[in-house]
């Protein structure tokens, strides 16, 4: 949809109109609005700024500012089509035990995150020996909310290892284009990566 | 020129209704006749669907925003969130603040005259439920020609008002606005009540409840309850910053006087209290409390419960709140997401304690009307 950015764009397309959608970390709304107005999806936004939180209440979105910490508990079993959460992956706490509680919550989940693996960042970390910062990743080591980084390699590993499958996949770059090195190598070339899966 | 702020609805004059229609209780009692005293802000738009309902808590009555003369010093209850520009915007919506049964602020209450007995009602006035309010409240929508609510909105027993009219009475409420409230009380909160109920009963001054008889009323006893209220209406953290250890005089008097500054804070309070408020009403009130259990019916499932309501529901709880915790109020929300209703809710960082519900707060006042702004109403 338009007013989008390109990676909740590709998101939209994946989600099956009328369906009932739990959105984790939806800062201002904008992807779970647009699902509202033209999709006819229902559900919740998750939230913690208080910022976007307001800014979602003004968009008229169901929203309900929990602590993606401390888990789903708000939520029972399978009562979402779809659990969608966009770039926070990195910067949660416990990114292990939020996925378990996506897929018990959601028949399926959507997952994007800024692939580590890239063939930038281990130049930038093999080449200066420091952490890497690009356009994608900005803040210092120290400063930085993305806490648990992890590479497209170690997130299909974490889902084998938990029994989590992996129904629909894309990579590409920071401007959602796809080419023929980021097919071949995902791993080294893919910017970002977007992952459906389900429980077993 | 009057000298209230520019967003003050000034000076506003209480209203009364008398019902005759008995009005059958939970407990099977009923009340024959009963004065309902409300207040109104804003007005009712032609088709009559901009009426919001504000529903007052334990010690709160009808008037909830605006002065009852140009000398009055405080503004009523909610006035924080109620005039024009506010959060319940009267430029927007009708707003309908009735003072409910069982009340010392003019609605029918153990203070009133029973007609059988040309007397005070005492405690021969039935204990009533928040069920009981909302049938009371509906009765007045009646004669109001309000058909349906745009909201009803509440904070603590308020809120559980506004939950109660959006089981009650589903197609007569669009939205449900519960701030600061709870499912049904604990143990904990029932174990309060109950040593409120005690420090009243257990004044010599009580006198059965027939205290108007005798000329007296319990006032050390509805002091001692007041002042234990409080307590648990602030956080530990407000009391420690307003308070701390602080003493009044210097040194310690090595006696049993009032020394500490929160000894003497809760004194005051309990006396100002215990100067405006009735006994009878006090204790009438925390019944009401303890008995509300909406999901009793379903076996204690809120959830379904709630899949037969039609509104919307907005719900709000503050972090230092222990009174009625965010947690509390995440059962709510649970229980609506289960049920697949419509529901935003909010965590507001607050150290006010119960109380942050009646106190600014940039964040809180900004969302509350930002929700209100989306609710839906004709020209």
């Amino acid at each position: 949809m338009k007013g989008l950015r390109p990676e909740l764009q590709k998101i939209f397309g994946w989600v099956k109109p009328g369906s009932r959608v739990l959105d984790l970390g939806c800062g201002d709304g904008a992807l779970l609005g647009s699902l509202q107005q033209n999709r006819g999806v229902k559900g919740y936004g998750v939230e913690i700024d208080p910022a976007n939180v307001l800014s979602c209440l003004q968009k008229n979105i169901n929203i309900l500012q929990l602590d993606l910490d401390a888990g789903l508990t708000e939520f029972a079993d399978n009562s979402f089509d779809y659990v969608i959460m966009t770039q926070a992956l990195q910067a949660l706490q416990y990114p292990h035990k939020t996925l378990r509680e996506m897929v018990r919550v959601g028949r399926q989940s959507i997952i994007t995150f800024p692939n580590f693996g890239l063939w930038k960042h281990r130049v930038y970390l093999s080449t200066k020996g420091r952490m890497p910062v690009s356009k994608a990743l900005p803040a210092q080591w120290y400063d930085t909310q993305n806490i648990h980084l992890c590479t497209i390699k170690d997130f299909e590993m974490f889902c084998k290892e938990h029994s989590m499958l992996i129904s629909k996949k894309d990579i590409v770059d920071y401007e959602h284009r796809s080419d023929t090195l980021m097919r071949l190598w995902p791993n080294l070339f893919g910017e970002v990566a977007l992952y459906q899966i389900n429980g077993e | 020129m009057s000298n209230f702020a520019t967003n003050s609805l000034g000076v506003i004059q209480p209203q009364t209704l008398h019902f005759n229609e008995p009005l059958t209780l939970a407990s099977g009692k009923t009340i024959d006749e009963y004065d309902i005293v409300y207040e109104t802000y804003g007005s009712l738009n032609a088709k009559g669907d901009n009426a919001v309902l504000v529903c007052h808590a334990l010690s709160a009555d009808h008037h909830a925003a605006g002065y009852h003369s140009e000398s009055d010093s405080k503004p009523g209850w909610w006035d924080l969130c109620i005039g024009p520009g506010k959060a319940i915007d009267t430029n927007r919506f009708f707003v309908v603040s009735p003072g409910n049964l069982g009340q010392c602020g003019g609605s029918t209450g153990p203070m009133s005259i029973n007609p059988k007995t040309g007397k005070a009602y005492g405690p021969d006035f039935p204990v009533v439920t928040v069920s009981d309010w909302v049938n009371y409240q509906e009765r007045l929508a009646d004669s109001l020609g309000i058909a349906q609510w745009a909201a009803v909105a509440g904070g603590s027993l308020g809120g559980m008002q506004a939950m109660q009219w959006s089981i009650q009475f589903p197609k007569r409420i669009r939205h449900a606005v519960i701030i600061a409230s709870a499912p049904k009380l604990s143990a904990q909160n029932i174990a309060f009540n109950a040593v409120a109920r005690q420090a009243i009963m257990s004044d010599p001054d009580f006198h059965k409840g027939r205290y108007y008889d005798h000329k007296v009323v319990p006032a050390s006893g509805l002091k001692i309850a007041r002042m234990l209220g409080h307590i648990t209406y602030l956080s530990d953290d407000a009391m420690g910053d307003k308070f701390g250890r602080d003493v009044k005089n210097e040194q310690l008097n090595y006696n049993y006087g009032v020394e500490f500054q929160v000894e003497s804070y809760l004194h005051y309070q309990g006396e100002s209290f215990a100067a405006r408020f009735d006994a009878n009403t006090y204790l009438l009130m925390t019944k009401a409390l303890d008995y509300f259990d909406p999901a009793e019916k379903e076996g204690g499932d809120l959830a379904a419960v709630f899949s037969k309501t039609d509104s919307q529901f907005f719900l709000a709880s503050f972090t230092t709140d222990w009174r009625f915790s965010p947690q509390r109020s995440r059962e709510i929300v649970r229980a609506l997401t289960d049920s697949k209703r419509d529901v935003s809710y909010l965590e507001f960082e607050s150290n006010h304690g119960h109380d942050a519900f009646l106190v600014d707060n940039a964040e809180y006042i900004a969302a509350f009307s930002a929700y209100m702004n989306n609710i839906e109403i004709s020209e």
